[in-house]
C-alpha cells in the first residue's frame, strides 16, 4: 500500500505527519484525542488496521505514552499524538523511554497555554517543555516543521533519528502547520531513505547496554529469544540497575554523548538568504513562514535581510548561530511565546551583536507587516 | 523438587525483600505457576511498576520491563496489542495499580484485554516507607496516618469485576498452593485476569500496628481468611475484619486483541 509513484494531495500538516508516519513503517499508534492533533489519530485509526498495524485510544495520555514504548520494545515502529495538556501528562514516562533508550516519535501541536488556554489557537508555548519537561540532565531531540510538505518530511525524520539514536523524538508543529492545507506531492517511497534501530548482530553475550563508539547499543526486540531487563532505574550494561558512581556515571554521560557526539547530523536548519544579510530572523515553525514574508518587505525597502530557520530545535543549532554572529549585525527571534528561544539565541551570540525580541501570545499569528514594522523601528530606519 | 533457579536470575540475588516479607512466597506461586502452563522464557514479559513487589521483575529470566509507577498495565497492553503471541503478566502492589495507576487497571478489566495482573495487596506502601495506600484499612497507622487512617479502602476485586474482567480471585500467602492454583487458572484465562494476593509487609504495616513479625502476620491471614462461600451466609459485620478468598469471576467474554484482529481481517477481505 506504499505510494509507489507521486501524487499530489491538498491536506493539512496533521494529515502529512499522519501519511509520512505510515510511509516511516510506523504500525503502533496508541493515543487520547485533544484539539488540535486529533486529526493525526483519526487518520491514523481508520489506515492502521489496513496496514496489519495497531490503532488504540488509551485512557489518558499517560497511558499512550506507556502503550507505545512498550509496543515499541517488541520492534515495532510506534508513535501517539498530542498537544500541551497531554504533553504535560506524558512527561514522565518520556523520561522514560530516554532512560531505557526506547525509540518511539511524540507529536505535539501546540496550541495556547498555560492549562487548557486556547484549543483552537496556535502557539509555541511548549520549545522549553520540550527540552526540560521531563526531569533530570537529558538531551532529547526536537523537530519543528514549517508547511505542510515539511510535517511530512519530518516526520519521516523524526522516526529516522529515533531509530538511529534509540531516543525518543519530539515533532513540533503549531496550529497552524498542524492545520493548514496545502497542496504538496506526496513523495514516491524511493525518495526518502528509512532507517531501522540498530539490532544485536548475534545472540552471543548481548549486553543490552553495551557502551559502544556511537553511544548507541544494539536492540533486541522482546519475544525474540535475547531475554533481558528493562528499567528506568540507573543501569550498568546488563541493563539491571546500579548504584555504582562510576557506571551510574558512564550511563549518563554517554546518554548525553550519543546526542551531542551527532549534533552535526541531526541539526538541521535552514540558510535563508543569509549571504549577503546583515539582519536576519532566528525562527521556526509558523512564526518562520511569517518571517520569509517580513524579509521579502524588508529588501522591498532595502533592508539586507535574511532567516536562520531552526528544523531542529533541539540540540541547538548554538554553532550556526555563533558562525553568524558579526556577519549578521542585528538578530531578531519572533516567536509565540515570550522569547523561550530567544534566550537560547543570546546565549549562543554571547553578547556580540543584540538580539530583538518580538512576541505574541494572544492566539494570533505573527502578522508580516507588524513584524516589518518592529524591524524599522529597531533599526530607527 | 521444582527447579526454581530455572526461572532466577540466581546473580542477581539476594533480593532486595527484607526477612518475613511476604513477596517471595507470591514469586515461587508465580513460578510454579508459569512452569505448569508451559509457556517458555522467551514467551513470556513480565511487566512491573514501582515499588517493593514490582522488583520481582530483576530477579525472573524473562523479558522483563520495570516502569515507572502505576504504568505497567500501560506498557503491557502496548506489548500484548503489537505481539499478540506473547504471554504478559503484570506485577504491580497495591498503591501501584489502585491509586496512581488506578484508571489504568479499571480500562484494561473493561477492554478485557488478555494480560494476568499479579496485584500484591500488603495495605501499605512499603517501598518508600509505610504510607498510607488505598488498602490501608480503617484505624490502621501508617507514616502518613500516625492516627490510624481514616479513609475507606477500595475492594481491588470488587473493582476489578465491577470493570468487567474475566477472571478475578483473592487469596493469602499463608496458603502458597492456593496462590499458585489461582495464578495458574489466570494465566489460562484468555482476558483480563487478577489475582489478588494478601500478603504481609512486617517492616512498615506490621511493625506501626503491633502486628508481630511475618510469621505472626501469616498466622494472623490464616485464622482470617474466609471463603466466598462461607462468607455468604455470614452477617457482613462478622466480616469486617476477615479476608473473603476464592474465585469471584471466572467467565468467558470478548478480549480486546482478538476483537482488533477482527476488524484486520475483515479489512483484508
Ligand atoms: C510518580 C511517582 N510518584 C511517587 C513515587 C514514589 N513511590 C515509589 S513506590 C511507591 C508506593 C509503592 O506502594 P505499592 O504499590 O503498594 O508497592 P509496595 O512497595 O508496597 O510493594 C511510591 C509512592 C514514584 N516512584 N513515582
Ligand atoms: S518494606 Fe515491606 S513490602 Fe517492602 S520488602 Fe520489606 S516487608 Fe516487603
Amino acid at each position: 500500500m506504499k505510494n509507489s509513484s507521486n501524487t499530489i494531495e491538498i491536506i493539512s500538516g496533521n494529515e502529512a505527519c499522519a501519511m509520512a508516519a505510515l510511509a516511516a513503517g510506523m504500525r503502533f499508534y496508541a493515543g487520547y484525542p485533544i484539539t488540535p492533533s486529533s486529526e493525526i489519530a483519526e487518520y491514523l485509526s481508520s489506515r492502521l488496521p489496513q496496514y496489519g498495524g495497531v490503532f488504540i485510544q488509551m485512557e489518558d495520555e499517560i497511558a499512550s505514552i506507556g502503550a507505545i514504548i512498550g509496543a515499541s520494545l517488541t520492534g515495532v515502529k510506534a508513535m501517539t499524538a498530542t498537544s500541551g495538556p497531554g504533553f504535560s501528562l506524558m512527561q514522565e514516562n518520556i523520561g522514560y523511554a530516554l532512560m531505557a533508550e526506547i525509540p518511539c516519535v511524540i507529536v505535539n501541536v501546540m496550541r495556547g497555554g498555560p492549562s487548557t488556554g486556547l484549543p483552537t489557537l496556535p502557539s509555541q508555548g511548549d520549545v522549553m517543555q520540550a527540552r526540560w519537561g521531563t526531569h533530570g540532565d537529558h538531551q532529547i531531540i526536537a523537530l519543528t516543521p514549517n508547511s505542510v510538505r515539511e510535517s511530512y518530511d519530518m516526520t519521516i525524520r523524526a522516526f529516522n533519528l529515533s531509530e538511529l539514536y534509540r531516543t525518543p523524538v519530539i515533532l513540533l508543529l503549531d496550529e497552524i502547520i498542524g492545520h493548514v492545507n496545502e497542496k504538496m506531492t506526496i513523495p514516491a517511497a524511493e525518495e526518502y531513505t528509512i532507517h531501522q534501530r540498530p539490532r544485536p548482530a548475534s545472540t552471543e553475550n548481548y549486553l543490552p547496554y553495551k557502551i559502544t563508539p556511537s553511544g548507541v547499543p544494539p536492540m533486541a526486540d522482546f519475544g525474540t529469544g535475547l531475554r533481558y531487563h528493562v528499567t528506568g532505574l540507573a543501569h550498568d550494561e546488563t541493563g539491571f540497575p546500579t548504584n555504582n558512581p562510576d557506571k551510574i556515571q558512564e550511563l549518563l554521560l554517554r546518554l548525553d554523548r550519543k546526542i551531542t557526539q551527532n549534533s552535526d547530523d541531526i541539526i538541521e536548519v535552514e540558510e535563508y538568504l543569509l549571504e549577503d544579510a546583515e539582519i536576519a530572523f532566528v525562527a521556526y515553525g509558523s512564526a518562520a513562514r511569517s518571517s520569509r514574508h517580513t524579509i521579502k518587505l524588508l529588501r522591498d525597502s532595502g533592508i539586507k535581510a535574511g532567516m536562520l530557520r531552526l528544523k531542529t530545535l533541539w540540540p541547538f543549532a548554538e554553532k550556526q548561530i555563533a558562525h553568524y554572529s558579526g556577519h549578521i549585525k542585528t538578530w531578531f527571534v519572533p516567536e509565540l511565546n515570550l522569547g523561550q528561544i530567544a534566550h537560547e539565541v543570546e546565549w549562543a551570540v554571547r553578547g556580540r551583536v543584540p538580539v530583538f525580541k518580538f512576541n505574541k501570545i494572544n492566539g494570533e499569528p505573527i502578522n508580516p507587516n507588524e513584524l516589518h514594522q518592529f524591524v524599522k523601528e529597531t533599526l530607527h530606519v | 523438587m521444582f527447579d526454581y533457579n530455572y526461572y532466577l536470575r540466581t546473580s542477581k540475588m539476594p533480593l532486595i525483600w527484607c526477612a518475613g516479607c511476604g513477596d517471595g512466597i507470591v514469586l515461587k506461586s508465580l513460578l510454579r505457576a508459569i512452569h505448569k502452563n508451559g509457556f517458555t522464557k522467551d514467551n513470556v514479559v513480565m511487566v512491573s511498576g514501582i515499588g517493593c513487589s514490582s522488583r520481582l521483575t530483576g530477579y525472573v529470566d524473562f523479558n522483563t520491563l520495570h516502569t515507572t509507577h502505576g504504568r505497567a498495565i500501560t506498557y503491557a497492553t502496548g506489548i500484548k496489542m503489537a505481539r499478540p503471541d506473547l504471554k504478559v503478566i503484570v506485577v504491580t502492589g497495591d498503591g501501584d495499580a489502585t491509586s496512581i495507576g488506578g484508571n489504568h487497571y479499571i480500562h484494561a478489566a473493561r477492554r478485557n484485554i488478555d494480560l494476568t495482573v499479579i496485584l500484591f495487596n500488603n495495605q501499605i506502601y512499603g517501598m518508600t516507607g509505610g504510607q498510607v495506600s488505598p488498602t490501608t484499612p480503617r484505624g490502621k497507622k501508617a507514616s502518613t496516618a500516625p492516627f490510624g487512617s481514616f479513609e475507606n479502602i477500595f475492594n481491588i476485586s470488587g473493582l476489578a469485576i465491577a470493570a468487567g474482567a474475566a477472571f478475578v480471585a483473592r487469596t493469602t500467602v499463608a496458603n502458597p498452593v492456593q496462590v499458585e492454583n489461582y495464578i495458574n487458572k489466570a494465566l489460562q484465562k484468555k482476558g483480563f485476569s487478577v489475582v489478588e494476593v494478601m500478603t504481609p509487609c512486617p517492616t512498615t504495616f506490621g511493625r506501626r500496628n503491633k502486628a508481630g513479625d511475618g510469621v505472626d502476620m501469616l498466622k494472623w491471614q490464616k485464622e482470617h481468611s474466609v471463603t466466598i462461600k462461607n462468607a455468604e451466609t455470614m452477617d457482613p459485620a462478622e466480616l469486617n475484619d476477615s479476608i473473603i478468598t476464592g474465585i469471584f469471576v471466572d467467565i468467558d467474554k470478548p478480549e480486546c486483541r482478538a476483537e482488533y484482529q477482527k476488524v484486520i481481517d475483515q479489512l483484508k477481505k
